[in-house]
């Protein structure tokens, strides 16, 4: 009979350990069970690392067994998204021109996780460049949501998601630059955290949209999203835009009173396009967090409409310059059929892209051209300014906001794939705070009968609490007391 | 917004993608009903409004840049690893100069 590792928190994992209860290895091969058990149905990873997560379990054994102290994430198995570099293993960004892609170098936050013990055991399937919100845009096949095989998991993350919820991991790692880590944790039933932009490094996260892109941690708990968090977050010499403000002790900060916080809810995101059982759910988890002691606040914020049309001409602009790199020079595919340099830069992209990475390149590269920039560039990011505002504005009467994070529960494969528009709307209530590049996460909140009329497999839901910038502390300690009084996993 | 096949292989050269002719007319539809979708950015006023470009950190440049010394970077043998076609310590590509 083998483990399960959902029943374990990171610190259990820690704990168990140490006392010899059980061994780094025993959980280990676990998780690498699971992954042959369950990859074949639900397709979350695209790359599994067995020798080297065994030889790093090993390690943490011969650690026990000297005595030492374990460091914070012992022994914990982690799956990392396929654009998070490791140096030494396959990094393809869920795209056929970077099959063959081997990474020279690690990227800070992997190496800070595997400094603090703990074991990769696999590279996590995700959109092409984490562009896709349901996980249907990779090279290596749809990712399947664990909780009904016939649904998306979300996306971009949707392989981290999908792995921890199947529990082939304890936790991962995703990308989010406009939902990517939130969406998939809702459809997925598990806890997705966008950190403030600056509070994880990025060097060694393939660019998408840069002035968006973060690192955050996914798990089946706000006290292993602490403990992931805490051990990531700081400067880095490698990337600039990571901040110096100090790092508190986010799992330490999990306790203390949430009584008297002040949340408010915003109007615009409970508008038309909510679906009716996400709203009940949500109203719901809204009712439980005043019980608790806080204090909600009906508030505005009235740019939120415009979120998902900033969103695309930022992203897709930033995305265009980012991309021009894949030109089969230094990396990656090349057509070696093409007689001119030109000719090959551009068989090599056609052949190397899907169709939505080259959708969203030529977008980009339209808002950006000659005679376009101001009326569109310039304009998005005089909105974005807007939009970060309502966000500013808000925090001076409240302390947290609490939202959907998704108008729906997960939907069906092929759902959505015909028009790119109406799969963009998905993403309409995580947007927002990329934009402002304030901290997000999505707690489980419930779960909904997949059909309207109340049938069909139960799916959950995910509610989502922003916080001001670097306020992570607060943010964790409120979901935490909400994870605690709801149960909300199995209901 | 009206997106023409001609102004699709415009972007198409600037971007370098290749883009063959049934493509051309995808193209032309998807980016013109997503061009029309942003164009209610329209319905604000931004006249007033400074762009964002970056989300600032409140850090002083001197803890937030580091010091611009030399130091070692990727070694050659690294950074060929990846590399389609290479040859005595370079990349190769196709030919640029005619002789």
């Amino acid at each position: 009979m083998s483990i399960d590792i959902r029943k374990f928190t990171v610190a259990e994992i820690r704990a168990l350990i140490a006392s010899k209860k059980i061994s780094a290895q025993e959980i280990c091969k676990a998780s690498l069970e699971q992954i042959a058990a369950e990859n074949p149905r639900n397709n979350s990873l695209i790359t599994v690392m067995a020798d080297r997560a065994m030889a790093q379990a090993k390690q943490i054994d011969s650690l026990a067994a000297d005595g030492e102290t374990l460091p914070a994430l012992a022994g914990v198995p982690v799956a990392v998204k396929d654009v998070i570099n490791i140096r030494g293993v396959r990094n393809t960004c869920g795209s056929r021109i970077l099959e063959k892609f081997v990474s020279p170098y690690t990227a800070t936050a992997v190496e800070r996780i595997e400094k603090a013990g703990a074991v990769v055991v696999g590279k996590a399937n995700c959109d092409e460049f984490a562009m896709g919100s349901s996980n249907e845009n990779s090279a290596y096949g749809d990712v399947r949501n664990p909780v009904d095989l016939e649904r998306v998991p979300g996306g971009s993350s949707g392989g981290s998601a999908a792995a921890v919820a199947a529990g082939m991991a304890v936790t991962s790692l995703g990308s989010d630059t406009g939902g990517s880590i939130r969406q998939p944790a809702s459809f997925c039933g598990v806890v997705g955290l966008m950190p403030t932009y600056g509070r994880i490094s990025r060097y060694g996260l393939v660019a998408y949209a840069s002035s968006l892109d973060h690192i955050g941690p996914l798990s089946q708990t706000v006290s292993d999203t602490a403990a992931m968090l805490g051990v990531m977050a700081g400067p880095d010499p490698m990337d600039s835009t990571a901040s110096a403000i100090p790092v508190p002790d986010y799992v330490a900060e999990l306790q203390g009173s949430v009584k008297g916080l002040r949340i408010g809810v915003p109007k615009e995101y409970f508008a038309q396009g909510l679906s009716s059982s996400v709203r009940a759910k949500v109203d719901a988890g809204i009712r439980t967090l005043s019980s608790m002691g806080c204090e909600t606040v009906e508030i505005t914020m009235p740019h939120t409409e415009y979120a998902v049309a900033c969103y695309y001409i930022v992203a897709t602009a930033e995305a265009s310059a980012n991309l021009a790199r894949y030109d089969g020079v230094r990396y990656g595919l090349r057509n070696s059929k093409a007689a001119t340099l030109n000719e090959m830069y551009k068989k090599t992209r056609h052949d190397g892209f899907g169709a939505e990475v080259k959708r969203r390149i030529m977008l980009g590269t339209y808002v950006l051209s000659a005679g376009y920039y101001d009326a569109y560039y310039r304009k998005a990011q005089r909105v974005r300014s807007l939009i970060a505002q309502d966000f500013s504005r808000a925090f001076e009467k409240v302390d947290v906001i609490v939202t959907p994070v998704a108008p729906t529960p997960a939907f069906k494969l092929g759902e959505k794939t015909a028009d790119p528009l109406e799969m963009y709307l998905s993403d309409i209530y995580t947007i927002t705070g990329s934009l402002a590049g304030v901290p997000g996460i999505s707690v489980p909140c419930g779960l909904v009968p997949a059909n309207p009329d109340g049938t069909g497999s139960l799916l959950p839901i995910g509610i989502q609490i922003f916080a001001r910038h670097f306020d992570e502390a607060r943010l964790l300690r409120l979901a935490h007391h909400f994870e605690m009084a709801g149960g909300f996993k199995g209901n | 917004v009206k997106i023409t096949e001609e102004v699709v292989q415009y972007v198409a050269a600037l971007a370098h993608l290749e883009v063959i002719h049934d493509e051309a007319r995808d193209y032309a539809a998807n980016m013109s009903s997503i061009l029309d979708y942003v164009g209610k950015l329209n319905e604000l006023d931004t006249n007033n409004v400074e762009p964002m470009a970056q989300v600032l950190s409140n850090s002083p440049d001197e803890i937030s840049l580091r010091a611009d010394a030399e130091k070692p970077s990727l070694p050659l043998e690294l950074s060929l690893l990846n590399a389609p076609e290479a040859g005595a310590g370079h990349f190769k590509v196709p030919k640029v100069i005619e002789r």
